[in-house]
């Protein structure tokens, strides 16, 4: 005779509304560890995609949209472009390992999106972009042969979105140019995926932008170089400095504001779960109340009847919690899903991690639910007069 | 001379229903010895429940003198009253009571758990032996009939090894073969074990085969 076994039979006794009151629990501990599972997970494949940009500091001309997305939500407009002595200045800092130029252009192609047009991206680059992406590899083809040909490498997901193999030949909407793939990346998990890249040189002839920058990335031999750095250069007029962890800084702080919002509808979906517990607890006390005079009329003390209720009361909700971590587990992919289709900025790998670390905290909280929420049902439980109990039926 | 149970002394409940006070119980004086069968008899609302439910510690008094076992309980409030009850009194009720998730088995098992003492399945089948309901050990309380359950709370009441007995209608619910049955199983266990038995009864036919009657009316002893 135990009170663990006694608490199960009696919830085993309205096996409907035992099984409701659990899944309600579930529910909601199985929202709250996604989203918490979601906020670590964010900012962990958000430092990894910015880590993989390769570079610390991106140098842009004054007034650039430094975010890509920015810019295709702007219809692809808004760019500015720096003159190339820019680079050939920094370039000849001793504190800078890797440098890279960049120079990106958007057409509006009617082709695209299966024929409702869309802004095509092309990036022209150097010899140096490899440098700073030693991990970038060729799926197939190779680079190009030489700084200024009509050729194009094309980013893992671009050449699997428009079905791009090497040899094909890509046709530039608007200025009226035909490259040659000549090599396809493997896929690197940041926006390179959906990238043309072009040489430098061919960038500036085919867009008619001789001598110009949209961007250089630069990588530092010391990192706690970067303040001083970035101070050096405001003194160059008609550019600015971005540092990667700023990017980081304000794409988490766009972020916020919805995890703000999500937070607050796990913790509301806790709280009614928790009133949900008590009134099925409370419920069926009531009708217990013969037997709890019963057992008072035995022996049992308020402090055993009070253990019998809460018993079940946290049972309930170490069951909803076991069963609520294991959905999260089993769900976050589809909320991984969910939550790429509605973030603004949604970077690539995993964004949900659920940690064993967040387990157990999610159910040490559902058991400390399971407690909170017992203790009413107990005490008018516990506090019940034996004679009027008893009786209660006749 | 056997020794004292339950002394009472001018035993008084008062219920305060609105603005009228009702007299339940009202200045019982009562000696009751160990080893006796005693009836209570009496119509509805004469007070012999209320009166049972002081001697059994359920209730407390509202003023008189209780002794139970030589020890004076009229000052012990509600809550500290089940130290008292706890093992030394055995319950049966009119309506069986008896906890439905548990077997007839788990049913006496679970009355040494709260009183404290030690629970042996050995002693509950035993009891189960006594009251001849060996073979329904693992039943449910409802697979059993109303008789069977009553004789399941007559073996759950003497596995604390109480001092003494109460039982308030225990036949009230039952058709009167069964009550005869559980009668006699009532006396059986006063006859052979000495047990003390004080029951409530409507029925004049087993108030008459008690040792003693005690006659109740609106709350006061009838000589």
């Amino acid at each position: 005779m135990n009170i663990i076994s006694i608490s199960i039979k009696n919830l085993k006794r309205k096996k409907i509304r035992s099984v409701l009151t659990i899944g309600g629990v579930a529910l909601a501990v199985a929202v709250l560890v996604s989203l918490l599972g979601f906020d670590k997970g964010y900012q962990k494949s958000l430092t990894d995609n910015i880590d993989k940009m390769g570079y610390q500091l991106l140098v842009t001309a004054k007034g650039c949209p430094y975010e890509a997305a920015t810019m295709m939500l702007k219809g692809g407009g808004g760019l500015r472009y720096m003159e190339q002595k820019v680079y050939d200045n920094i370039r000849t800092d001793s504190r800078v390992d890797k440098i890279s130029p960049q120079l990106v252009a958007s057409t509006f192609d009617p082709e695209l999106q299966k024929g409702q047009g869309g802004y095509a991206l092309y990036m022209g680059i150097n010899d140096d972009y490899l440098k700073l992406k030693p991990w970038a590899k060729f799926k197939s083809g190779g680079w190009f042969s030489g700084d200024d040909t009509n050729e194009v490498i094309i980013g893992f997901e671009a050449a699997e979105f428009e079905q791009r193999s090497v040899g094909d030949e890509v046709f530039i909407a608007g200025v009226g140019q035909v490259l040659k793939v000549v090599g396809i990346f493997e896929r690197t998990g940041t926006q390179d995926d959906g990238m043309m890249f072009i040489p430098l040189k061919s960038a500036q002839r085919i867009f008619s932008l001789p001598g110009k920058l949209t961007g250089i990335g630069v990588k530092l031999k010391d990192i706690h170089q970067i303040a001083k750095f970035e101070e050096d250069l405001y003194s160059v007029p008609e550019i600015q400095i971005i540092s990667m962890a700023q990017v980081r800084g304000t794409i988490l702080n766009l972020v916020s504001s919805a995890k703000v919002l999500a937070n607050a509808v796990a913790f509301i979906a806790i709280f009614i779960a928790a009133i949900g517990v008590m009134n099925t607890i409370l419920m069926s006390v009531f009708e217990r109340t013969q037997e709890i005079g019963i057992s008072k009329a035995m022996g049992a003390s308020r402090l055993d009847i009070f253990k019998f209720i809460w018993s079940e009361t946290i049972l309930i909700c170490t069951l909803g919690g076991t069963i609520g971590c294991a959905l999260a587990i089993v769900g976050s992919g589809f909320v991984e899903f969910i939550i790429k289709k509605i973030l603004p900025y949604a970077p690539t790998g995993n964004l949900v991690s659920i940690e064993p670390k967040l387990l157990i905290s999610a159910l040490t909280g559902a058991v400390i639910l399971g407690m909170a929420s017992g203790i009413y049902p107990a005490w008018r439980a516990s506090s019940m007069r034996p004679v009027q109990a008893i009786r209660s039926a006749e | 001379m056997e020794t004292v149970v339950i002394k009472t002394e001018k035993l008084t409940k008062l219920y305060k229903l609105s603005a009228e006070v009702v007299r339940a119980v009202d200045g019982v004086d009562l000696e009751i010895r160990a080893g006796e069968f005693v009836a209570i008899m009496g119509p509805s609302g004469s007070g012999k429940t209320t009166l049972l439910d002081m001697i059994g510690c359920l209730d407390a008094i509202t003023s008189g003198k209780l002794e139970i076992m030589g020890q004076d309980v009229s000052q012990i409030s509600e809550s500290g009253l089940v130290n008292i009850r706890r093992g030394k009194i055995g319950f049966v009720f009119q309506d069986f009571s008896l906890l439905p998730t548990l077997t007839a088995m788990e049913n006496v098992q679970l009355a040494p758990f709260f009183a404290r003492q030690k629970e042996s399945s050995a002693t509950a089948k035993r009891l189960l032996e006594t009251v001849g309901l060996s073979e329904r050990a693992r039943h449910l309380p409802r697979q059993l009939s109303g008789g069977e359950k009553q004789r399941v709370a007559i073996a759950r009441a003497l596995a604390v090894n109480p001092q003494f007995l109460i039982a308030d209608e225990p036949t009230g619910h039952l058709d009167s073969k069964n009550s005869q049955t559980i009668f006699e199983l009532l006396k059986e266990l006063n006859d052979k074990q000495g047990l003390t038995v004080i029951l409530a009864t409507h029925d004049i036919g087993l108030g008459k085969q008690c040792k003693r009657i005690i006659s109740l009316r609106d709350g006061k002893i009838q000589i």
